[in-house]
């Protein structure tokens, strides 16, 4: 029990301290994870509504993978990555194994089947209440990609909010792909794991804590975004 | 609006519709000019709904025929109509945006909209709630919404599919002065309707649909008063329809 509380007591005094190496580790995992999350929804937004609005062939396949791909195991896709990037990899020429982009790629992949997936029952669901309205309009693909995107953008923010907590939560991917490397790929959860078998728990429950508290400030401020919404355009 | 630019008539042949091996409507043909007001009348699933759909383009018909025969038809005809629903779709914004972005669907111009958005608020006697989200409107304020909406796109015609059926008298009543001043800034109006009252006060003439096949069509005057067949004199009289 006492390891416990010296553990927090030392965390504390880590977090006041402002320590360089501490902040560079949350900052890069802060970039990482957020490129990601942003790549993932300038795919997956389009994608998924795709999915939800065009009859094609496969259109089920393609829903049914979006929502399998939603838990790939990300130490597969850290692999996957790996070995498309790792010198005699088909992308070996680009050098990107063990880099913060490497890392964004692997997080990316996770995240867009989360954010389609998500964007696809959103969009659906809006499509049913409006279709008829639009094809009376005789609003084009793009008009009405827009239109549902943009009239969903509340739902849609809490499919943002998925992916960032599966990306930022996330060790096995970064760990393949990035390595862990001081200074230059070492993000918040390969830290915690590495410091927590190095035996330093003070620092791995000073960087768990900063996880934490990065996940209450982003939901909260989602939950803050959608309440204005909800009184200024009345998204219910 | 004028006649001669109107996408009307509007000659409707043969049509049939089928959803799921059921014959919904049956073999029908109509002729529709421009200057009438045309009520489709008819007892709750006689068609009315899906008549209206499939002339506005919204349903493929199973076979037959929609022409529009008017000398304005030139590119697509449903860029000349517009339809207000018994539920008013709203899009999730103002009742201002809810108006622009129809008209940025017409590919007016982005400095254009706000005032003839303004004008269509207006007309409608919403403008002092321009910027009240529209799903927040009570539903007599949304179906004038979506009138404005539909009047701002300036349609040869507009299709109304029971636009009242759930709305308090003086919400109604607000809504037919509304589609009186369409008809007479020279829209055709097509209104699907189960009141009779309404028909009475609204149509020049009657379109009799029962079990989706197509009755009577008559001046309104004519069927309300003496119908030809048993079923309109049974629907007249508030019989049930067997």
């Amino acid at each position: 029990m006492n390891t416990i509380l010296n553990a927090f007591a030392e965390a504390g005094v880590l977090l006041a301290s402002f320590d360089s190496d501490f902040l560079a580790i949350v900052g890069l995992s802060l970039r990482v994870s957020l490129s990601a999350v942003l790549i993932a929804c300038l795919i997956g937004f389009p994608l998924g509504a795709a999915v939800a609005l065009f009859r094609f062939p496969g259109r089920g396949a393609v829903a049914l993978m979006l929502n399998t791909f939603m838990g790939l195991p990300p130490v597969v896709v850290g692999l996957i990555v790996f070995l498309i990037l790792s010198r005699s990899g088909p992308l070996g020429v680009l050098g990107l194994l063990f880099t913060p982009t490497a890392m964004i790629i692997a997080q990316a992949i996770l995240v867009t089947p989360i954010i389609a997936a998500l964007t696809r029952q959103i969009i659906e669901d809006l499509w049913g209440e409006y279709s008829e309205h639009l094809r009376s309009l005789n609003a084009g693909p793009l008009d009405t990609l827009g239109t549902l995107i943009y009239d969903a953008r509340f739902s849609l923010s809490t499919a943002v909010l998925a992916g960032f907590g599966r990306a930022i939560a996330e060790v096995g991917a970064v760990m393949i792909v990035g390595g862990n490397i001081d200074h230059a790929t070492r993000v918040m959860t390969t830290a915690i794991a590495l410091e927590t078998s190095k035996g330093n728990l003070a620092t791995a429950l000073g960087l768990g804590i900063v996880l934490l508290v990065i996940a209450l400030a982003v939901n909260a401020g989602v939950q803050i975004i959608n309440a204005m919404g909800a009184r200024k355009d009345a998204i219910a | 609006m004028s006649a001669p630019q109107s996408i009307l008539p509007l000659e409707v042949r043969q049509l049939v519709y089928e959803a799921g091996g059921t014959r919904l409507l049956h073999d029908i043909n109509l002729t529709l000019n421009h200057t009438q007001r045309t009520v489709i009348l008819g007892p709750n699933g006689a068609g009315k709904s899906l008549l209206l759909r499939l002339c506005h383009g919204l349903l493929k018909p199973t076979s037959g025929e929609i022409v529009w025969r008017g000398a304005g038809t030139r590119d697509q005809p449903i860029r000349h109509q517009a339809m207000v629903f018994q539920r008013p779709v709203m899009l999730r914004r103002s009742a201002h945006a809810n108006i622009t972005h129809a008209l940025k669907l017409r590919d007016v111009s982005r400095s254009e909209r706000p005032e003839r958005a303004n004008a269509a608020l207006a007309l409608a006697g919403l403008s002092d709630l321009a910027d009240r989200p529209a799903r927040l409107m009570s539903g007599g304020e949304q179906q004038r919404l979506a009138l404005a909406r539909a009047w701002v796109t300036e349609p040869d015609v507009l299709f109304l599919d029971e636009p009242t059926a759930s709305l308090d008298p003086a919400a109604t009543r607000a809504v037919e002065t509304l589609i009186e001043g369409f008809h007479a800034a020279g829209t055709k109006i097509i209104m699907a309707t189960h009141d009779l009252g309404q028909a009475r006060r609204l149509a020049d003439e009657i379109v009799f649909l029962n079990k989706g096949r197509l009755l009577e069509h008559a001046p309104a005057k004519q069927f309300l008063e003496r119908p030809d067949t048993r079923e309109g004199r049974a629907f007249i009289t508030g019989d049930l329809l067997w």
